[in-house]
């Protein structure tokens, strides 16, 4: 085997890229462990994780902000299976509409929308053209912040989870079980959840988990709403400490890591990125 | 996919058609009340001034106050930059994996790399930039300690246009490593071969065949990653706590801010940058729609 031919078999300009983007992905995740490990002088200790887990603030925030990811995810599906479903069944026409909608989901960043859902819902709500007055601002309340929290997450989510349950519903002949179900005797209610649904179990579990990542890392709509979540806690805790914020920022990799492990598991490598940073 | 029309019942068509709309009615109102509504909101309050009369002036602003022209200057150059330098470098790292020859195992750990990745921004990314290149960051001190280098006395910083530049850098070029690589995979072999029995160079195929077929999803997936920088908000601030006046910062400060504070030009800030937005985005999907002809 001559030189040359070594040289082919041997993919060195791959080799070189694809080197360098491993030193890109790994570097920044390894010095950030290197660090959060580094808070006592010349000990490597977890010290840092123990101090940041131990926290209060923690505790509260990082809950707060699963549990606003857990109603994200059971609303969004509430609103995206039936609606997804309904427009392969019935309503082909509307799918153009629909996709529109989620692309605008994109087009309007995160900031913006986030100051648009206060412009309309910081003020009391009136009915339109009278002085008629519905509610009085829904940010007043917790629970109305919350509300509103949670619909602008679930609009971050939409285009993610829209795609998911989208591409899980092309999979499977959504007419055939239907008419298949509705033959046995079945109402709408039974067809989506035991015929439906369990035939979406990867999209749904992929759509979940993406609109976790985005929920519990989402910065910018909890910090405009002034709401106590993960994010913006270990940015305020970055303002006055260096090894325990560099932990848990060494913990959300590993949970979105996690989370994506899963997906590539169960969709079979069907990668799917955000579009929210 | 073909779509076929259900069994036409012979009732009349648009009560039944009225009733068929009916089922998405609860997607429709969500998006009105919760996305819709809003920005249109603020584009209406973009026109208006404190008192509520009708006005151009915020929209004048834009392009009059110095300010707010570099800020938006900025935010474009940093989106292009990290576009264009995270689409080449992801394109490659596309290319290693599918058609460059490295095994298949490598493909799928890339893959799921990037995934991860592209969805790895916001604090934690910030906090881990600022563990590698920060001041005491770990190569900051590689390099001084090794090298002999201090980059940060040659001129670099962290808090800077390079330093966000860089982190941003973090998101974008697995973003399009996740686009590109089913764009490669679907360049023909017999492409190739035909060129190759024509007697054409490596260099005289990708030049006249594999470029030009790739090129408009090349260029759509870089007007994605465009608009992926361009709304970003929190790794920004994160970062650098606002020092870079980028618009996302600006028209924060804006609207909630203590100093400038006024949000009539906030939401005109608001609306120049849903612009912006909508342009690229249709840039992507326009592109996009058009590789499709040969890449399907």
């Amino acid at each position: 085997m001559n030189l040359l031919s070594w040289l082919r078999k041997v993919p060195l300009w791959s080799g070189f890229w694809y080197t360098l983007g491993v030193l890109y992905f790994i570097l920044p995740l390894y010095a950030t462990l290197d660090f959060s490990l580094r808070i006592q002088r010349d000990v490597i200790s977890l010290l840092a994780y123990q101090n940041a887990f131990a926290d209060p603030g923690f505790l509260k925030t990082f809950v707060y902000s699963n549990i606003l990811a857990v109603i994200t995810i059971l609303f969004s599906l509430l609103l995206i299976v039936p609606t997804s479903y309904w427009i392969r069944l019935r309503l082909p026409e509307a799918r153009r509409i629909v996709e529109y909608v989620t692309t605008l989901a994109i087009v309007i960043p995160a900031i913006v929308m986030g100051f648009g859902l206060i412009s309309v819902y910081g003020a009391p709500i009136k009915i339109p053209f009278t002085s008629i007055q519905l509610t009085d601002s829904l940010l007043n309340s917790p629970v109305g912040t919350n509300f509103i929290v949670i619909m602008g997450y679930t609009v971050l989510a939409l285009p993610l989870m829209y795609r998911s349950v989208d591409t899980g519903m092309r999979t499977i002949d959504v007419r055939v079980l239907t008419e298949a179900a509705q033959s046995l005797g079945a109402n709408w209610f039974t067809i989506i959840v035991r015929v439906i649904l369990p035939n979406l179990r990867a999209s749904i579990l992929s759509g979940a988990l993406l609109t976790f990542a985005i929920v519990v890392g989402e910065v910018t709509i909890s910090s405009i709403l002034n709401v106590p979540a993960f994010s913006p806690y270990l940015w305020l805790m970055g303002q006055h400490k260096a090894y325990e914020p560099a932990a848990l920022s060494f913990a959300s990799f590993l949970m979105i890591w996690a989370s994506m492990g899963v997906i590539q598991i169960v969709t079979g490598g069907r990668a799917q990125a955000s579009v929210a940073h | 996919m073909a779509q076929i029309a259900l069994p036409a019942s012979r009732r009349s068509t648009s009560t039944v058609s009225a009733k068929k709309w009916l089922g998405a009615l609860p997607f429709f109102l969500f998006a009105i009340l919760f996305l819709i509504w809003p920005s249109a909101r603020l584009m209406i309050d973009a026109f208006l001034d404190g008192q509520g009369r009708f006005t151009l002036d915020n929209l004048a602003q834009l392009f009059q106050n110095q300010t707010i022209v570099s800020s938006y200057l900025l935010s474009i150059q940093i989106s292009a930059v990290t576009a264009i330098g995270g689409g080449i470098f992801g394109f490659f790292l596309a290319y290693s994996v599918t058609i460059g020859g490295l095994p298949k195992p490598l493909r799928s750990m890339l893959i799921t790399f990037s995934a991860v990745a592209s969805n790895f921004a916001g604090v934690p990314l910030a906090f881990a930039f600022v563990a590698t290149l920060g001041r005491t960051g770990f190569i900051t001190a590689i390099l001084k300690n090794i090298f002999g280098v201090n980059i940060y006395t040659a001129g670099f910083n962290l808090y800077s246009f390079l330093g966000l530049s860089l982190t941003y850098m973090y998101f974008q070029f697995p973003l399009m490593v996740l686009i590109m690589a089913p764009a490669l995979d679907a360049l023909k072999k017999e492409w190739r071969e035909a060129a190759e029995n024509l007697g054409a160079t490596v260099f005289q195929y990708w030049w006249h065949v594999a470029l030009p077929i790739l090129m408009p999803s090349i260029l759509g997936t870089m007007f994605l990653l465009f608009a992926n920088s361009f709304g970003a908000y929190a790794t920004a601030y994160a970062l650098t706590g606002g020092s870079l006046p980028l618009i996302t910062i600006q028209l924060r400060a804006q609207i909630q801010g203590d100093v400038l504070h006024n949000p009539s030009l906030g939401y005109a800030m608001a609306m120049g940058m849903i612009i912006v937005m909508a342009v690229s985005t249709i840039g992507y999907i326009w592109l996009q729609s058009r590789s499709e002809r040969w890449l399907k």
